[in-house]
């Protein structure tokens, strides 16, 4: 035998290690950035990190991809050609934010609502809020309610939080984990692990998603469900669960309103809400006096069936409502198997089985506890089911009460905060009464009267103005759409370009791609970027963009503020914000420049500073009207919300010894560098369970500075704020919607939890459900232009089931006219057998336009890959009542991007997919055409 | 003609959990990275900006339908590397003796100064596991991570591959499939592991556990006699009505 080549085991692996915070996507996954020579030469996941534990997906590890991209914008950039045509003359940041303090100052000393400043997958929003707050304007929010506001807002609303970053299964005693529509995209790497640990134990997942990719591949039942009738397939469950009396009844007497007593008086204009009492508090009956006791006093043992009469009104408990709706027929399986596409024996072995592992598989832990009412426990029962769901149910018309309804079963059987079941993170469980309402107060030359965006509860929280009119621009929180909690950032353009409900001068956008995958009606949305008055003024008159790369946004933007890679910034995940909490532990975490920009970008928080004191807004000057904040860095150390709380939570006070609340620490970023670029501060053993009623759990947060009082609370199976919409639809009280409103109110603001038929006016015809889902491997359209992971997705075709194959005719590689009410679009199509037979689907946010992201003019990405945004319009068709309806939630105005309806024909094969746009001329050229990247030598 | 040794110490391999496996390329990326900047030549992208982009990856995840005589259609993500065969044809088959398979734990590697990128070993392995760098000439594989696996300059937590580390759904399990005691020998006989593709003779090392049975609620629902059904029998007949229903639900306090 030969000798064999004798090679070096132990080579260098790096320089050194800098860890910071992932941004591939928003998952928020801890990273070793491993450097060569002051070069990225590898990243991985942080072994230490709360988040990924030392797992990493395929975004984050080619981050280096990204962190090098040929469409990194370079400098400031000013518009030299009309808009659309993406040509651009560099500029110095001098000249840039002299450019927007020249367009913005007037705007704020006359009326500071024309600035319209909406930011997309923004991970500052604590920052950015408190930065067009203090410039005045009413008119800001984040791109929640184009995501999955309805999750947040359903979950706030019934339980004070919802699922990922609010809070997560207990992954180490779930013995069951059931999964509803698309979840792949959000809590990325945690929900992998979680799946991974699970099966490990050999616990089970059911996934209820037409398509089976992804987590439902793996799920070890799948349920192919039809498209937007999650609800129903719910409502059935807990019809069955009710009816078999399979419910914790304790769990729902204790810690849920399910007891508090309501107004039965059909002509009280209190009709239906909770009976209170002088403090407003909620009262129940107590089983052991049977007389009324507030929901809190020490002791109470609330009666789920006592009525209370009073001056002639019957006041009854939550809990009866609840049976009257669920136990009615109308929710048998029966009943709603053939519009769920399930069949009843199915629903109901679902519902058994959850049944039995709740019930049957229950558990004790040996932790005592006491809860708010001062009673001990001995041990914390478990029930272990848990459930999950994101975009996939929250993107349809009847997703906010969909929510509701998953929320809703899980507390009935009594999972919510218990082992086994689901958990929140801190800064949650925080009900909706402790978010801050909207603010609207606009006052020329000052700042806003409040925070913009919150939880509204009842008709006189909306943001109207005094004649009605709405407030914001986009129509958030008005009766079209009363609990839009996340604003609606995807009616900013549309309603800016009508004037309605008012015209604005500048819009200032970050991070969001509004002219191409970011919006419903792509096309309109360019044409209403780019449209000119009379006058042959633009109709949006100036566009102010932050981009990290050459995105199709880029070029419809009269002035680009060019951002830095994730790698070259500072960040903070704050707990005031978006933290990345566990279930057991608070957590925070910075991003920290591990290599300097090569470009002549900054931050766009640190943009925002520079900017901010140029305008002289009062949070970022001093009192001699100096720059307050150098850059984010400075802000992130020594801004402080209330006294002693600031954006990090850890390592506070002079010496950096105290957590959550403490004076500013100078040296605070030094302390996480050397820390791994985390903060964890772990919940005490006893206080991390049943938190919303655990004494141990709020005197923790409070000592923490999550909030400031113990605020133990009820969860909300009836939303009361629904029901005060619904009175004044029904005529009670001052502030009246108008009539058009009035029969849509009623039918949609059902306190209890409903299923309706989402609006399907036009849809006659169109029988297909076209769905989207980002690929495990991307994320935002960013993903395209990385040299990896375009590799893995390049293109994207519309996968039909083989039913539809078959009835038209098609086979892989062939092409189809695809066409909604709205448009049409010409895509290449491949069969896929494990799909519902009513839906297409297919990758979002692969298909490209010619010329953006340094992508040559024929990458397969713009040649064959297409959105189908251009199929979905922001408004329904016309119904001939004169009006136009919003294609979006009723209750919330979250996009209703999985209601839309196609049709399918086979078409002859195109040269290039339709619809087909000129190309736009990039500002950074165009990539390489080898890559050999390593940097070591 | 190169020699395979009669035997090896070890054999390191990997076990590849495909009832785990969510498809979702993590692997396939961290593989990329770690292998693009330390063994041998980067693994190269051609056109990766362009209409064509076509690189060299070392481990790619594949997705299958499968459509069972009963039930519904599933999917199977499958990820796939070089399996460092006992009886490796890759290794037989090069005539400059580039390709070998080591005696220390039979991790078969190509030694590039070697390599004439004659391409013989891709077009000999069964399982399409070479691949090819354009821009260098020589034949890339997946090297288990040989300078991972042992390197001192890594904690000792971090000497696995760097698809084993990354693996969010712990899907990927590394270790020596050569000793029945070790970790993931005990875990291939729990979970009735197997090669791929025996038929081949090549006797991988690398094992593959195979997807549990699925949608058994499905099929339990379809049946005459359903097992569940006692979980939800009816706490009062329809004739009592609601009142009777509160009732003997509430008894249960």
């Amino acid at each position: 035998m030969t000798q064999q080549p004798v090679i070096d085991l132990s080579p260098k692996v790096s320089d050194e290690i800098r860890k910071t915070t992932c941004y591939m996507c928003a998952c928020r996954c801890g990273i070793n950035v491993h450097m060569k020579d002051g070069k990225v030469a590898y990243i991985e996941g942080n072994r230490d990190h709360p988040v990924n534990q030392g797992v990493l997906c395929a975004k984050g590890s080619a981050g280096i991809m990204q962190h090098n991209a040929p469409a990194r914008l370079r400098a400031p950039l000013k518009r030299v050609g009309p808009r659309g045509s993406g040509e651009f003359e560099e500029i110095t940041w001098d000249e840039a934010l002299q450019i927007a303090t020249d367009w913005l100052e007037p705007i704020r000393a006359k009326n500071p609502e024309k600035l319209a400043f909406f930011t997309g997958r923004d991970q500052s929003q604590s920052f950015t809020s408190l930065w067009a707050q203090s410039f005045g304007t009413p008119n800001y929010a984040a791109h929640g309610g184009f995501c999955s506001v309805n999750m947040a807002a359903a979950g706030i609303y019934t339980m004070g939080g919802a699922f990922w970053e609010f809070g997560q299964p207990d992954w180490d005693h779930t013995k069951l984990f059931m999964l509803f529509g698309v979840a792949e995209d959000h809590d990325s790497n945690p929900i992998k692990m979680g799946i991974g640990k699970i099966k490990a134990r050999g616990a089970r997942i059911i996934g209820v998603n037409p398509i089976r990719t992804g987590y439902n591949a793996v799920a070890d039942d799948w349920v192919g469900i039809t498209p937007g009738t999650d609800g129903l397939f719910i409502l059935a469950m807990i019809h069955c669960l009710m009816k078999a009396g399979k419910i914790d009844l304790h769990y729902l007497a204790q810690y849920t309103d399910a007891p508090v007593l309501l107004n039965g008086d059909e002509n009280s204009s209190d009709y239906g809400l909770y009976l209170r009492d002088e403090d407003g508090k909620q009262q129940v009956i107590d089983r052991k006096t049977g007389k009324l006791a507030p929901f809190d006093q020490p002791g109470v043992r609330p009666d789920l069936s006592a009525t209370y009469t009073a001056e002639g009104i019957t006041h009854r408990p939550v809990f009866h409502q609840m049976a009257e709706k669920y136990l009615s027929d109308e929710y048998a399986p029966e009943a709603v198997a053939d519009r769920c596409g399930i069949s009843a024996r199915r629903i109901r072995t679902i519902a058994a089985e959850l049944a039995r592992v709740a019930f049957d598989e229950a558990f004790e832990l040996d932790h005592a506890w006491t809860d708010f009412r001062g009673e001990t426990h001995l041990k914390m029962t478990g029930r272990p089911v848990s459930f999950h769901a994101m975009r996939g149910i929250s993107a349809h018309a009847n997703g906010f009460q969909t929510c509701r309804a998953l929320h809703t079963l899980q507390i009935i059987l009594g999972t919510v905060e218990v082992p086994g079941g689901f958990r929140f993170k801190p800064p949650y469980p925080k009900p909706a009464t402790a978010h801050p309402k909207p603010h609207v107060g606009v006052n020329a030359g000052a700042p806003l009267n409040g925070p913009h965006l919150g939880f509204v509860h009842g008709p006189d929280d909306l943001a109207l103005k005094e004649d009605g009119t709405p407030a914001r621009i986009d129509k958030a929180f008005t009766w079209e759409n009363p609990m839009s909690a996340h604003g609606l950032m995807h009616m900013v353009i549309s309603n800016a370009h009508a004037g309605d409900p008012y015209k604005i001068d500048t819009l200032f956008m970050y991070m969001a791609n509004m002219s191409w995958n970011s919006s419903m009606n792509t096309r309109g949305v360019m044409e209403m970027l780019t449209d000119k008055d009379a006058n042959g003024d633009y109709v949006i008159p100036r566009i102010i963009y932050s981009d990290s790369y050459s995105s199709e946004m880029v070029a419809y933007a009269d002035l680009i503020l060019p951002d830095t890679t994730y790698l070259e910034r500072h960040d903070c995940i704050s707990l005031l914000d978006r933290p990345i909490c566990e279930a057991d532990a608070a957590a925070d975490a910075i991003r920290w420049p591990v290599v300097e920009p090569d470009r002549d970008v900054r931050g766009f928080q640190s943009a925002l500073c520079d900017l901010g004191a140029k305008l002289g807004l009062p949070a970022f000057v001093n009192e001699d009207g100096s720059q307050k904040y150098a850059d984010y860095a400075d802000y992130i150390t020594n801004h402080e919300r209330r006294p002693g709380i600031g954006p990090l939570a850890g390592f506070r006070g002079k010496d950096g010894t105290k957590s959550g609340r403490g004076e500013v620490n100078p040296n605070q970023l030094d302390r996480y560098i050397e820390n791994g670029g985390f903060f964890v501060e772990h919940i005490p053993a006893g206080a991390n369970y049943y938190k919303p009623w655990n004494t141990a759990y709020q005197e923790w947060a409070v000592k923490m500075g999550l909030f400031d009082a113990p605020q133990p609370y009820l969860f909300s199976l009836y939303v009361e704020p629904m029901r005060k919409f619904q009175l004044a639809a029904e005529g009670h009280g001052d502030r009246q919607p108008p009539d058009h409103l009035r029969d849509r109110i009623k039918a949609t603001m059902s306190p209890l939890p409903i299923w309706y038929e989402t609006d399907q006016t036009g849809n006659a015809g169109y029988t297909i459900t076209a769905l989207t889902q980002r690929p495990m491997a991307m994320y935002h359209s960013w993903g395209s232009q990385n040299a990896w992971l375009r590799q893995l997705h390049g293109h994207n075709p519309l996968y039909l089931p083989t039913k539809l194959m078959q009835e038209n005719s098609l086979k892989d590689g062939d092409w189809a006219r695809v066409t909604s009410p709205h448009g049409e679009i010409t895509v290449p199509v491949m069969e896929m057998a494990a799909l519902n037979q009513n839906t297409v689907w297919t990758w979002n946010a692969i298909g490209k336009r010619k010329g953006a992201w340094a992508l040559d003019k024929d990458a397969p990405e713009a040649t064959r890959g297409f959105l189908l945004n251009h199929l979905i319009h922001e408004l329904l068709p016309p119904k001939g009542d004169g009006l136009r309806w919003s294609n979006s939630d009723p209750i919330t105005g979250q996009a209703a991007w999985f209601d839309l309806k196609v049709k399918i024909e086979k078409a002859a094969p195109p040269s290039d997919s339709k619809p087909e746009f000129d190309a736009i001329k990039s500002p950074v050229g165009q990539g390489p055409n080898k890559l050999a990247w390593k940097v070591g030598k | 003609m190169t020699q395979l040794p009669a035997r090896t110490d070890k054999k390191l391999g990997l076990v590849i959990d495909l009832d785990t496996c969510v498809g979702c390329h993590a692997c396939v990326i961290s593989c990329k990275g770690w292998n693009t900047e330390n063994y041998g030549a980067p693994l190269s992208d051609q056109d990766p900006y362009g209409a064509n982009p076509s690189g060299t990856f070392l481990n790619r995840v594949h997705s299958y339908e499968v459509q069972p005589n009963q039930g519904e259609a599933q999917l199977i993500h499958f990820p796939k590397s070089c399996l460092h065969c006992e009886d490796a044809p890759c290794v037989t088959v090069c005539p400059t003796g580039a390709s070998y398979k080591r005696t220390e734990d039979g991790i078969v590697l190509v030694n590039e100064s070697d390599c004439i990128g004659c391409g013989l070993c891709a077009w000999a392995c069964p399982y399409g596991a070479r691949e090819m760098d354009v821009a260098e000439g020589v034949m890339k594989k997946c090297t288990l991570c040989v300078d991972r696996i042992y390197n001192e300059n890594l904690p000792e937590i971090d000497r696995q591959p760097a698809c084993v580390r990354t693996c969010p759904a712990g899907a990927r399990h590394f270790g020596d499939l050569g000793d029945p005691d070790s970790a993931v020998s005990k875990l291939v006989a729990d979970r009735g592991g197997v090669d791929l593709m025996p038929e081949q003779g090549t006797k991988p090392v690398n094992q593959y556990l195979p997807p549990r049975p699925k949608d058994r609620l499905a099929a339990a629902s379809a049946e005459d006699i359903d097992i569940l059904a006692p979980f939800l029998e009816p706490v009062a007949q329809e004739a009592t009505g609601f009142l009777g229903w509160l009732d003997r639900t509430l008894e249960k306090l």
